[in-house]
């Protein structure tokens, strides 16, 4: 039987530079998963298709389960934990609890990294726009309803704060 | 599921990644954006012995116009293709179509390479390579070559390219100003692969449509030409016959296989309604503009 081959990586996981030895086999969530415990990124499918096991790699959301750890060499990777504790989703997050945006919780983590990309393009999408680009998460709870609610309230309120004359600085 | 063990070794250079492929043959699989590959792993569908990670080759990606065609590096992500000015402005069909292909996080890492080399029957860039008359590079140990879309696709899966060539990139002649394109495709759901689909182009002159150029996908083993609906188009005015003349002659051209999506009756039936959106778009964007 072939050997199991393994190859040492250095990569920013969460702003922290980390180095490791993998496995060449391994893809990127078990990698995030089983040897850094940061379990918030979620395995559904394993080939591609419902989007719980998405991170961001070099500023870009992909899926976890179709890039091999070995690949993320050299790489910058945000998972869930990672955006949560910078903050930039907060008001996302805050939203899909207001309106129940999430119930098992299980495709909670795919859906904010995937939205989180939508939100950083800074435009106001069309409640069509918005089910598109989300159209690679499953969620086998909501219905989606919520999802696309939670994401365009934030998209407005982000706008409207963006918009809103900043208070005058200094001395009059 | 979890992969089987493989070797794994990050390509250096186009050479080394061919000097892999010649030392390993069938045994060996470029990995591009792991978009397909990865799954067929995932599911132990396929056990190459040895993948070879072309991802750092960052002068295979990009597109560009050389004054003559457009060259789109096989690792041009899908992502890039949408965003692409050059790809927007000398190749309206690909720029209507890639939206099609897949999920924002897919498109993230997907190429146009892999979709080309892998010939998935559903896939939407090989269809629209076959539509445009675009030309395949490949290279190997033995040397450069470069094969017609039309000679490439060889059945489900199945093309020219040897197992010791790697695709290096596609050239694609720029649309012309006086023609108009439309790419239509029906799918479960936005970003699934296609059960029908149709990449279209033709000049249109007050209503009479010419050059018409009718490549189907999804519904068949591979990208397919419809010559005889082409030829029933070909400088006809866009109206009721026509339309009957060239869903008529469809049925001579098209083959659908018969499986899980639909049967071929069923399949023929879609093809044919979105031949009749295609055209009449093409029609009414040559009105507007
Ligand atoms: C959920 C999901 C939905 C999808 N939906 C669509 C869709 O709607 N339409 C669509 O077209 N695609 C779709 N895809 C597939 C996606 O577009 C893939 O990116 C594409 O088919 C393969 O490109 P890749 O770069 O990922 O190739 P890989 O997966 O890396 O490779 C695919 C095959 O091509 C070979 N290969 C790759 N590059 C080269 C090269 N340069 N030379 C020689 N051989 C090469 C590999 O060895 C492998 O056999 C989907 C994928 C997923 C996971
Ligand atoms: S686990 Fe990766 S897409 Fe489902
Ligand atoms: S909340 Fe349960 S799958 Fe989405």
């Amino acid at each position: 039987m072939k050997t199991e081959e393994t190859q040492e990586i250095t990569c920013k996981v969460n702003g922290e530079r980390i180095t490791r030895l993998v496995p060449v086999r391994q893809h990127l969530v078990d990698f995030l998963r089983m040897d850094l415990q940061l379990t918030g990124s979620h395995i559904g499918c394993e080939h591609g298709v419902c989007g719980a096991c998405s991170v961001r790699v070099d500023g870009k959301v992909v899926r976890g389960c179709l890039m091999l750890a070995v690949q993320a060499d050299g790489q910058n990777i945000v998972t869930i934990e990672g955006l949560t504790d910078s903050g930039e989703v907060a008001d996302l997050q805050a939203e899909f609890v207001e309106r129940n945006a999430l119930q098992c919780g299980y495709c909670t983590p795919g859906q904010l990294m995937t939205a989180a990309e939508l939100l950083a393009e800074g435009e106001i999408s069309t409640r069509e726009e918005i089910r598109t680009f989300m159209s690679g998460n499953y969620c086998r709870c909501t219905g989606y309803h919520a999802i696309v609610d939670a994401i365009e309230t934030t998209m407005k309120r982000r706008e409207e704060a963006s918009r809103a004359p900043r208070p005058a600085k200094g001395k009059a | 599921m979890k992969a089987p063990k493989f070797s794994y070794v990050r390509a250096e250079s186009v050479e080394h990644a061919c000097k892999l492929l010649a030392e390993h043959g069938d045994e060996a699989r470029i990995l591009a954006g792991g978009q397909s590959l990865i799954p067929t792993l995932n599911m132990r569908l396929s056990r190459p012995a040895l993948l070879i990670d072309i991802n750092r080759l960052e002068h295979l990606a990009g597109a560009i116009f050389n004054g003559k065609e457009v060259r789109v590096g096989t690792l041009t992500r899908h992502a890039d293709v949408m965003l692409s000015h050059m790809v927007a402005k000398y190749l309206p069909l690909v720029a209507e179509a890639i939206p099609h292909v897949a999920h924002v996080a897919v498109r993230n890492r997907g190429t146009f390479g892999g979709s080309v080399a892998l010939a998935d029957p559903a896939a939407e860039m090989p269809a629209c390579l076959l539509a445009l008359g675009g030309r395949l590079v490949l290279q190997s140990v033995r040397g450069t070559r470069e094969v017609a879309a039309e000679d490439y696709f060889h059945g489900l899966y199945q093309t020219a390219r040897a197992p010791d060539e790697m695709l290096i990139e596609a050239l694609i002649p720029p649309q012309t100003s006086d023609e108009r394109s439309s790419f239509k495709e029906l799918s479960r759901r936005h970003g699934d692969f296609a059960v029908a689909g149709v990449a279209a182009r033709a000049r249109v002159k007050s209503g009479t449509i010419s050059n018409v150029r009718l490549v189907y996908f999804g519904s068949e083993v591979k990208p397919t030409l419809a010559k005889t609906a082409m030829a029933a188009a070909e400088g006809k005015i866009w109206n009721d016959a026509t339309a009957e003349a060239v869903s008529t002659a469809l049925a001579s051209d098209l083959d659908p296989m018969d499986n899980l999506l639909g049967k071929p009756a069923t399949k023929l039936h879609w093809q044919r309604v979105l031949t009749q959106r295609a055209l009449d778009d093409i029609t009414s964007k040559a009105k507007a503009a």
